[in-house]
């Protein structure tokens, strides 16, 4: 199991870069390809964001996060924890995604997405924490087409606004 | 992100190049939103954009929403699969007009 170095951070945006270039590092590190690490990616936006706009309920608060890839199975596995107001993200009701621009509301996307990208989502309250764990399978190096060997692609993974 | 914009003909395209995020996403709404001031017909070309989160479609139901209020139009040109793939999961391959 390879293990990333955790990482706690007052959450807000901008701090969000620094969380995503280390995880970004570590799925390149382990071998992921580019569109696997894509949807990685979002989806530890989406539940970072999440905890920066709402968690704390307005003010600011911690965030922290831990990522480890095992090899057999190869599993990258991402967990959140914060401190802020017990939220169940799962407990959200899908958005109907059929609907026309005209008939569909602003925002309400976020989880939805990463429970479109990830294979597996968990949460539970323990200890006064908030503990969201994302689970996502990776294909094995020989499984990998060269195309979408990592670091083929152009990622377009800059952070430059 | 960069925005690069071209005005002909009462259209507006913006070639946006970069990751569509949370940080970035309110510059390209407030960039379509200028655009719509420009023109009824803004194109987006996402040829250089790999990564589009709910922030970024966010700015494009917006723009779509737009267009429909002004009975203008918005046009994606060149999307590339990733951004298709978030597209396709949210509905938003429907949605929108992608050429």
């Amino acid at each position: 199991m390879d293990r990333m170095q955790d990482i706690t951070l007052q959450a807000s945006d901008d701090t969000l870069y620094t969380v995503l270039d280390a995880i970004e590092a570590h799925l390149c590190k382990n071998g992921c390809p580019d569109a696997v690490k894509t949807q990685v990616l979002i989806s530890v936006e989406e539940i970072y964001v999440n905890i920066a706009h709402y968690a704390y309920g307005g003010d600011k608060g911690e965030a922290t996060v831990q990522m480890e890839v095992t090899q057999n199975p190869r599993i990258c596995r991402v967990v959140f924890k914060d401190r802020g107001i017990p939220y169940n993200p799962l407990e959200k009701e899908d958005p109907d995604i059929s609907l026309s621009a005209g008939e569909r509301e602003i925002g309400g996307l976020g989880i939805f997405m990463v429970k479109q990208c990830m294979d597996k989502i968990t949460y539970r309250y323990e200890d006064g924490y908030n503990i969201l764990a994302i689970e996502k399978h990776l294909p094995l190096p020989e499984d990998i087409p060269p195309s979408e060997s990592p670091g083929t692609g152009d990622t377009g993974l800059t952070h430059n606004q | 992100m960069t925005i690069a914009e071209t005005r002909r003909d009462g259209m507006v395209q913006l070639d946006v190049e970069g990751r569509v995020d949370t940080n970035t996403s309110p510059e390209l709404q407030k960039k379509i939103l200028q655009a719509f001031q420009k023109g009824n017909t803004v194109i987006l070309n996402l040829e250089a954009v790999d990564y589009i989160s709910s922030s970024g479609l966010r700015a494009l139901l917006i723009g779509q929403k737009t267009a429909g209020s002004k009975g203008g139009a918005m046009k994606l040109i060149h999307v590339r699969d990733s951004v298709r793939k978030v597209f396709d999961m949210t509905g938003f391959s429907q949605m929108l007009t992608i050429e």
